[in-house]
């Protein structure tokens, strides 16, 4: 071991004794990854980092005030559902007040019509009424006249006393019927 | 001629028949090319992971999109675990100021130690001495600078050789121990750590494979078969280890590196 030591010492290849051509190709070697590796090319990619997180974070933002507005949006629309809702029903009450109320004037006026056509009917059946008593007394008068002068054989040419006399015997008969009555 | 080889070819003669392990000869590098010294096989394996890394981060890291696409999520993925591994946990807010230098040293070293295991390369460049030295130096260097930058001249030293809130003797003892080991003991053990895992590993690699090609290919005996075939499943099952001793000895490399920045930044361990 020791004789292999001394060999290899002698030769120059201890392995912990650094060549100096390797030294300065390593210096070499590393300086220039520093620079191109470390020096131009993190830069770049540390901003594209910078950059992505930025762009994630900026979206995540953006899809929060969207849905912030999404619920803003939908709570005016439901606000104003609610509202047209209300609207809707007191309108509904509303009409259906004044449904009732139309109804009522309605029968009213129905009813003071048919009162008023009643009451129509009644005057004119009493005006026929009078005119019928009226002809009728006239005819009666006549036929009783014609009768009492057929059965009694004389004639009554004085018209005032028939008259009188066909007066007083309808007066006579009413207040049989009435007594009857 | 080489001496060992000398050797070996000398006792060749008498033991043609004998399995030698491979020993410190697997970390010779003849030059490539007679009469230019300074061109070895780490040295060329060197210059190619420089080349890898530079590619690869500049494929990836260029022109980064803000959805990434192919290559750029695999650079990322190394960029996110510096960060969280290496960075954060021990610079805190000051991690993205240093992540270039700790990207640049955590995938150099994993590139550099990939080597080992690549087809037709394999040799780990990390296990020339040279090369750890050379990344573990900048970083002393570096952690000095800091500590007096941040501490001042006075305080760096009182920080971290008379750390408050102990008895008086004990500074005594810890003193000395603290110097010992921030300014001499620490840096050498950073290269030093480095460069005998990626050396003990590809003796390790070599050996089994070595046994595997001996016993199987070259001498195949009855008797020895077996041993081969439990060298070629050991090759294996070893590469796989290696590599993983690989990205944890880079990931370890940053990591330290990463501390001693921290610690100079800021007092308070």
């Amino acid at each position: 071991m020791k004789l292999a030591a001394t060999l290899l010492a002698a030769e120059g290849t201890n392995p912990l004794l650094p060549h100096t051509y390797e030294l300065v190709v390593g210096v070499f070697s590393f300086a220039v990854v520093v620079i191109v590796v470390g020096r131009i090319l993190t830069p770049r990619i540390q901003k594209a980092l910078a950059d992505r997180t930025e762009a994630i974070e900026g979206g995540i933002k953006k899809a929060e005030d969207a849905q912030a507005e999404a619920q803003s949006v939908l709570k005016q629309y439901h606000d104003r559902l609610q509202e047209a809702r209300q609207e809707a029903a007191r309108l509904r009450d509303e009409a259906r007040e004044q449904g009732a109320q139309i109804k009522a004037e309605l029968q009213e006026e129905a009813k003071a019509e048919a009162q008023r056509i009643i009451a129509a009917a009644h005057a004119q059946i009493e005006a026929d009424k009078q005119q019928a008593l009226t002809q009728l007394r006239a005819e009666i008068g006549r036929l009783s006249t014609d009768l009492a002068g057929r059965i009694v054989g004389e004639s009554l040419e004085d018209e005032a006393r028939q008259r009188r006399i066909v007066d007083r015997f309808l007066e006579e008969l009413e207040n049989t019927n009435a007594a009857v009555r | 001629m080489n001496t060992l080889t000398v050797l070996a070819s000398g006792a060749s003669g008498a033991s043609e028949d004998v399995f030698t392990p491979p020993g410190l000869e697997l970390f010779d590098a003849p030059p490539l090319i007679a009469g230019v010294t300074w061109l070895t096989k780490p040295v060329l394996l060197a210059i190619l992971s420089t080349l890898i890394v530079v590619v690869f981060c500049w494929s990836a890291f260029a022109k980064p999109k803000l959805v990434p696409r192919g290559i750029q999520n695999v650079g990322e993925m190394g960029y996110m675990f510096v960060r969280d591994q290496v960075a954060r946990p021990f610079l805190g807010k000051d991690a993205d100021r240093w992540m270039g230098l700790l990207l640049s040293i955590f995938f150099l070293v994993w590139i550099w130690n990939l080597m080992g295991v690549i087809p037709l390369l394999q040799f780990p460049v990390a296990s020339h001495i040279a090369f750890p030295i050379v990344l573990a130096a900048t970083i002393y260097v570096l952690k000095i600078y800091l500590g007096i930058k941040h501490q001042g001249p006075i305080g760096y030293f009182k920080n971290m050789m008379f750390p408050p809130g102990l008895p008086k003797p004990i500074y005594f003892l810890l003193a000395p121990i603290e110097f010992l080991s921030n300014l001499i003991i620490a840096p050498f053990t950073h290269a030093v750590r480095l460069f005998a895992n990626m050396f003990a590993g590809h003796i390790i690699l070599a050996f089994f494979s070595l046994v595997g090609f001996w016993f199987v290919f070259e001498k195949l005996t009855p008797l020895g078969a077996g041993l081969g075939v439990v060298g070629v499943v050991m090759t294996i099952a070893m590469t796989g280890f290696e590599m993983f001793i690989q990205f944890l000895q880079a990931f370890l490399f940053a990591m330290l590196a990463a501390m001693y920045i921290g610690n100079s930044l800021h007092a308070d361990h």
